[in-house]
């Protein structure tokens, strides 16, 4: 048994998989230092990050594959899924052993597994970008808590920055305790929580709130229960594409939470 | 912005929700310097109403007077309704700041016809051109073209919009004019032709000269009801295929008939909006337009109507086991995509992983194939298991339906045996 002990990061768990491969040594697991419990009978490797390692292994991996399929393991990377370093481990290994182009034999269990990963992983970041609520403070910036149940806010960065170039913005991950800020110049990530933003819902308390964010959010939540027909009513269809972990953000739901019954 | 805008959006939100387009794809517009904006080519849905439709754009009516009485519309002239009419400015600080917010991906405006129509056109417009032009805003934008609109106007708006539609609504013309005696198909359709020349001649100049504004750059869409006349499917997806390729429009939509104005007695009655009808129309769309299917082997006169019960795909199926089992180890992608259960995502990730070996129904299953529908049309590297052309089409169909039911548990009474009785 050899367990793999890597810092978290994705630089960390890429030094590790090029140990693994350069030594070797067959891991049974690969583990973050967060999620690790002493195990009696392994062997244990604690593998710091190393850029230079990381780079070698990411470039020979590029140069066997597409950027895109890059793209599809950093994807899978951030799902944090149990084991879902082993995938990466068994993918990147059949990438580098195999003569020809594997991304696209989905007849192979990894491939088809990182696949799948990868796609769930942008289905969540498309949720961001849907169901995501700016509340307008009053120091005249839009911030936004969401809790995704990836780690996707990265993904959004690039989106929100060319849809709004001209205010300021902030997302923030409660789960993950992270966000990004956008200054009108540049993207920052902040770690630190606002006070005056509740964790839980998401919600900036009122007296931080620009005196017309109220407004617009009534204007909201009276446009969408006007452009409802009560005929054509589908409750399945509508849990199934709205489910409710995100109505905690969306101010036309937020009054109706006990209302409805799935 | 007054809190009495409330109640002026609330009214135009109520008038316009029968608009079924809500689409907010197709286009690339980019945030140019540092504007507000930026369209996202395959479209983003920001939120669902309880009735399952998506909320991307936010639909409203500039106004819901209007001089015209079409008999299936809910702003009719003859209705006693609260009209409101809204400024141009509201409209867009409305958008603007929904915009921002993140609560929606742009603006679908339509307008009831007021005073003439180009005049209702105009303010349509203007509240485009104060979008781009005075808030330097690239979302969406979606306008609802008024028929009778003299050129230069429809060309403006082609500008300024990222999308022009103009709804027929009756799928013909007979009934058209009994239910809309001001309305003619020639009125609907010389627009649609006058957007498609500019797209096209649009797309000529952009290809000649790069920084030519694009006109339309979605393209063109209509509506047609479903269920306020006696139209067959076959008649409605003649029109629509005819539409596609004669006007290329980007969609058809669908829309179920809700009887809004119940007292007038040249509509039908109905108990409830046909939406199952509704769906296999667009699943017969779809059809069309991404399987490469041709009208007439879906619909014709032996089968007028869709098959309500099972989807169109299907249907087909059912009425052609000729053709089937099909390899899919050695099959083409045009007649993998035929097998029910198989959509297109499927079908290319066959087509791509055979050449590394012969795939077998848990490949098939963990690529994403319906094998519940699909194993009985189907050969693979697995041992013989009855097909269609053993099992007879009206038993599969049968095989089928019972499959897709929601199967209850159905709950069996325990109880303490007895040792000495007798049962």
């Amino acid at each position: 048994m050899n367990i793999l002990i890597y810092d978290n990061t994705f630089e960390g768990l890429l030094t590790a998989i090029h140990d693994a491969l350069d030594l070797n040594i067959k891991p049974s697991k690969i583990l973050a230092n967060k999620s690790f419990q002493d195990d009696l009978f392994a062997t244990k490797y604690e593998i710091d990050a190393d850029l230079d390692k990381f780079e070698s292994l990411w470039n020979s991996v590029k140069k066997k594959t597409n950027e895109q399929n890059c793209q599809r393991i950093f994807k899978a990377f951030l799902s944090e899924s149990i084991d879902i370093e082993l995938l990466i481990y068994d993918y990147i290994k059949l990438i580098l052993e195999t003569d020809y182009n594997v991304e696209t034999n989905f007849g192979d269990d990894s491939v088809i597994k990182i696949n799948n990963i990868q796609k769930k992983v942008g289905r969540e970041t498309q949720r961001v970008l849907m169901f995501v609520r700016f509340q307008k403070t009053i120091d005249d910036i839009y911030y936004a808590s969401f809790d995704p149940k990836y780690n996707v806010i990265p993904l959004t960065v690039n989106h929100f920055r060319n849809r709004f170039a001209d205010q300021k913005w902030v997302i923030f991950d409660t789960r993950r305790k992270y966000g990004y800020y956008y200054d009108l110049d540049s993207v920052q990530q902040i770690t630190i929580g606002n006070k005056k933003v509740s964790m839980n819902s998401g919600k900036v308390n009122s007296e931080s709130l620009h005196v017309s964010e109220k407004l617009f959010q009534k204007l909201w939540k009276g446009y969408y229960d006007a452009i409802n027909i009560s005929e054509r009513k589908n409750i399945k269809v509508h849990m199934q594409f709205l489910p409710k972990r995100f109505w905690k953000f969306l101010p036309e739901k937020d009054f109706k939470n006990s209302l409805i019954k799935a | 912005m007054k809190s009495e805008t409330i109640d002026k959006l609330k009214i135009s939100a109520k008038a316009a929700k029968y608009d079924v387009s809500c689409a907010s794809s197709g286009s690339n517009r980019a945030n140019k310097g540092k504007g507000i904006g930026n369209a996202s080519p395959w479209g983003i849905c920001h939120s669902f109403t309880e009735d399952g439709r998506c909320v991307s754009l936010m639909k409203l009516m500039l106004t819901n007077y209007c001089i015209y009485d079409c008999a299936y519309c809910a702003n009719r002239k003859s209705n006693d309704i609260q009209r409101t009419t809204f400024s141009v400015k509201e409209v867009v600080d409305l958008t603007i700041e929904f915009y921002r917010r993140n609560y929606i991906e742009g603006l679908f405006l339509s307008s009831g016809v007021i005073n003439n129509p180009d005049y209702t056109m105009e303010r349509m417009v203007r509240v485009a051109k104060d979008l781009r032009e005075i808030h330097n805003y690239n979302g969406y934008i979606h306008l609802k073209s008024i028929p009778g609109a003299s050129d230069d106007l429809q060309q403006k708006a082609g500008l300024y919009a990222d999308r022009l539609s103009v709804n027929i609504e009756i799928a013909s013309e007979p009934n058209l004019k009994m239910l809309a005696p001001e309305k003619n198909f020639s009125s609907i359709l010389n627009p649609m032709d006058t957007i498609k020349s500019k797209i096209i001649e649009n797309k000529e100049e952009r290809r000649k000269f790069k920084h030519a504004r694009s006109f339309s750059p979605s393209g063109q869409s209509t509506q047609l009801i479903v269920g306020a006349t006696p139209d067959t499917d076959q008649n409605i997806l003649t029109l629509a295929d005819s539409l596609y390729r004669n006007k290329h429009l980007k969609r058809v939509y669908y829309s179920g008939f809700i009887p809004v104005n119940s007292y007038d007695k040249r509509l039908p009655v109905l108990s409830e909006p046909p939406l199952k009808r509704e769906n296999r129309l667009y699943q017969t769309d779809w059809l069309f337009r991404f399987y490469n299917y041709r009208i007439d082997e879906i619909v014709n006169d032996d089968h007028p109507n869709l098959d309500l019960e099972i989807d169109p795909k299907l249907s087909y199926a059912l009425r052609n086991p000729w053709m089937f089992p099909i390899d899919i180890n050695k099959a083409n992608y045009e007649t993998i995509l035929r097998v029910p259960g198989i959509g297109v995502l499927s079908a290319k990730k066959i087509v791509l992983a055979r050449r590394y070996g012969r795939l077998g129904l848990i490949n098939l299953k963990k690529i994403g194939v319906v094998l519940k529908r699909a194993k009985y049309f189907i050969t693979c590297n697995e041992l013989k298991s009855p097909t269609i052309n053993e099992l007879l089409p009206q038993n599969v169909r049968q095989l089928i339906l019972n499959d897709n039911k929601p199967k209850r548990i159905t709950k069996v009474k325990h109880t303490q045996l007895s040792l000495f009785s007798t049962t």
